[in-house]
């Protein structure tokens, strides 16, 4: 007779077999059987967090970082809810999670029964995929499954719920050897003939631009990419999730596109003939106003969900399939389209278009201007940060004015660097990301690029970095308001700050005092106000590298975020300050 | 808009009618009529499911149906290539004086009585939605009373089947080695 485990060891036993290293996540009633067996798992580390949001967006910056599935765990109830706000994030940015929650009694679902919420239903709008285990026999092939689910094809979250009764009972260990999902078959190879047919538009095409989202980054298609760019010489823009998936310091590389993006990205895809989008989705925050979107442009588009195709701009030539496979194919293709074409003059020539494009970045770089008075600019010290971090550094953002800048004035160089809450929008993304970032990346720096609002919201997160040696960093960009609100506020509310004003900046209450605040945590806690000392604190920052450390750097208030396209109107509409649009040379194009 | 009637072959495992009626809702489909039941295959249940939308939506609808890990199959119906039918239960009220009269209109539209009762009947009909219509239309006069009505079911014509044999691996699939 095999040997009888109980449901929760059989549960642990199977994170194990599913190559688990890591689990964040806090114990309550309904998980309370798992977490005895994981107190004893010689494979599993579990991270004991303060709030289960902090949890998921740990595993799901653990997940970016360590190119694995990334692992949360709560009870039911509200720590199942908890746990909502970073399984749509994961849904949204497409990282691959794992949700493993308690559940009550299976002869109590139903009762409204103390802690118990039907998390299942909750989430099935934002996950991948989802299960009730209330059979401890069927727990090996649920976690096998979700794991499966969770990292191929699309990745995203899927959530296990098992039910105190089915860990608690007596059952035996079988590891299945495959996983049987005759629903599920994800296209990752693309289809030869659209594949060719992409290549012959991008052969006739004159204004062709590379538009890479975060697929290249999940498809690990940087190299590919590369190959793609520099063969065809066809300049390229990176979109917020995709920043890194091709060097910021590269001659083809115009920046990043959308509602904040530089003026060459935004107008290369406004004044395309064919846009080459390679794992990105047309976000409303990428197209601005649809119907004026690229109106000059066919568009090429390779995704490997076939639902994002055609969702929002219909494609030309669609094909689904991984990103790697498909810039693999596409170089295959192009070349074997101009071994057609002996000699270069046959051979489409993109340099004067690149050239125009070239010129309206550097006609129109990213910039700022100093304050007058000695006080900080927040991009200056995002920007000073990049400098002295390098490229090889990790950096999270939570979410707002400090992410845009983060995005834009990080200098960018390496895939998989930069992690973000880029569809969803969470605030309090950062703290936790970081944390799970440097937890698959020990030794390496992580920067998390804070709000003095994103903070709020989650620097509890600091306790367990503290506690459990995780020495990561934040850079608490306080300007005393939630700045991006404050700057439509400003822009389209006549001044009227409704509710922006946090008080936590130096003229301010100062509630709370961030560096009191570190100092409570066991972290250490730095403070930054004057453009004289940022290097040093900086570097100070640098230095210490076994606990983590806040600083907060309070910057000038008014500092707001340009370019930018106004909500819902024209990229064309775009502007690079106040009321100021851009030439775009339209005679020369 | 118009209005395209899915089959939608899906596993018959708890939550999957949840799973593919609240993918409707959130993506702003209203599903005008929905039947669901067991197939040839016990691990497999069909849906029927009738929607009113523009050519393009259905086409994101269905990619999203895709998605979902316990659908395994959708095939949309051509009407002029499908069989589709409705089952309804009519009480008609229906006394001494107007009983004849009911039960003929009963007989016209081939339909029949399944329960009798001294001021009522009820009826049970069975076709496609413009038949079941048109009964109403004529029953109407007499009154009536309460009405219960089934989703459309609907077929292919001709020989070929949607449950074809990648279907037939389906985990548990009692013909799996057919």
């Amino acid at each position: 007779m095999s040997e009888q485990i109980t449901g929760a060891q059989s549960l642990v036993r199977s994170l194990e077999h599913a190559g688990v290293e890591v689990v964040f996540g806090i114990p309550g009633g309904a998980i309370l059987p798992a977490y005895d067996p994981l107190m004893d798992s010689q494979k599993i580390r579990h991270i004991l967090v303060r709030h289960e949001q902090g949890a998921g967006h740990a595993a799901q910056g653990y997940a970016v970082a360590s190119g694995r599935v990334g692992v949360c765990m709560a009870t039911s109830g509200p720590g199942a809810t908890n746990l909502v706000t970073a399984i749509a994030d994961a849904y949204m940015d497409s990282v691959p999670m794992v949700a493993v929650t308690g559940q009550v009694a299976s002869r109590a679902i139903g009762t409204d029964a103390f802690q118990e919420a039907d998390i299942r239903g909750i989430t099935m709008p934002i996950t991948k995929h989802s299960y009730l285990v209330t059979d401890p026999a069927e727990i090996p092939r649920a976690v096998a499954e979700a794991f499966h689910i969770a990292a191929t094809g699309r990745p995203g979250p899927v959530l296990v719920d098992v039910s105190k009764d089915a860990l608690q009972a007596m059952t035996t260990f079988s590891w299945p050897t495959d996983v049987q999902l005759p629903g599920y078959r994800p296209t990752t190879k693309p289809h030869g003939k659209q594949v060719r047919e992409a290549a012959r538009l991008i052969a006739e095409s004159q204004r062709p631009v590379l538009y890479v989202g975060g697929g290249v980054v999940k498809a690990n298609a940087s190299t590919e990419l590369r190959v793609l760019a520099e063969m065809t010489g066809i300049p390229l823009v990176t979109t917020l999730m995709a920043r890194g998936a091709f060097p910021d310091s590269h001659d083809l590389h115009l920046g990043m596109p959308g509602m904040h993006g530089t003026v060459a990205a935004v107008a290369a895809l406004q004044k395309s003939d064919l846009l080459i989008s390679l794992g990105a989705r047309f976000d409303d925050r990428v197209t601005g106003e649809l119907s004026s979107f690229a109106p000059g442009a066919k568009v090429i588009h390779a995704d490997i969900d076939p639902a994002e195709i055609s969702k929002n701009r219909t494609a030309d030539v669609p094909i689904v399939g991984d990103c790697r496979e498909v810039i693999a194919d596409l170089v295959v293709a192009l070349q074997a389209l101009y071994a057609q074409q002996p000699g270069d003059a046959d051979r489409p020539d993109h340099s004067a278009w690149r050239e125009q494009m070239q010129a309206l970045r550097s006609r129109y770089p990213l910039g700022y201007d100093e304050p007058e008075d000695g006080t900080l600019s927040p991009q200056r010290v995002i920007q000073r940060i990049s400098e002295v971090a390098g490229p090889d550094a990790t950096y999270t953002a939570g979410v707002g004015q400090h992410q845009m800048w983060a995005a834009n004035f990080i200098q960018h160089e390496r895939p998989a660097r930069w992690i973000n809450s880029g569809g969803m929008g969470t605030m309090g993304f950062s703290v936790p990301a970081a944390m799970g970032a440097q937890v698959a990346r020990a030794g390496e720096v992580v920067w998390a690029i804070d709000g003095d609002g994103c903070f709020q919201m989650t620097n509890q997160e600091l306790a367990t970095c503290a506690l459990e040696g995780i020495p990561i960093k934040v850079a608490v960009i306080n300007n005393s308001s939630l700045g991006m609100v404050r700057q439509w506020q400003t822009l389209f509310y006549e001044g009227r700050y409704s509710n922006t004003d946090l008080q936590t900046g130096s003229d301010a209450a100062r509630i709370p005092d961030f560096v009191k605040l570190a100092d409570a945590y066991g972290c250490v806690g730095l403070r930054c106000e004057r453009v004289e000392d940022l290097d040093d604190v900086i570097a100070k920052a640098m230095s210490i590298t076994d606990v983590p450390v806040v600083i907060d750097f309070v910057v000038h208030r008014d500092a707001m975020v340009w370019p930018m396209v106004p909500a819902g109107t024209s990229n064309d509409m775009i502007q690079i300050a106040r009321d100021m649009a851009p030439d775009f040379g339209d005679e020369e194009l | 808009m118009t209005k395209h009637t899915l089959s939608v072959l899906v596993e018959n495992t708890p939550g999957v009618l949840a799973r593919v009626a609240s993918l409707f809702m959130r993506r702003g489909f209203n599903i005008e009529s929905l039947a669901v039941g067991e197939t040839e295959i016990p691990e497999i249940s069909r849906m029927t499911i009738v929607v009113n939308v523009d050519e393009l939506p259905l086409e994101q609808v269905t990619k999203q149906l895709n998605k979902l890990v316990n659908v395994l199959k959708i095939v949309e119906l051509e009407p002029a290539h499908a069989v589709e039918r409705e089952l309804m239960l009519i009480k008609v009220r229906a006394d001494a004086q107007t009983r004849g009269q009911v039960l003929e209109t009963v007989q016209l539209f081939r339909a029949k009585v399944v329960d009798v009762a001294v001021d009522a009947v009820t009826i049970e009909a069975t076709g496609d939605p413009g038949k079941l219509a048109a009964m109403l239309r004529v029953l109407e006069p007499f009154g009536i009373r309460e009405i219960a009505q089934s989703g459309r079911v609907a077929i292919g014509r001709g020989g070929r089947s949607i449950t074809d044999r990648t279907l037939r691996t389906v985990p548990g699939s009692s013909t799996q080695s057919a």
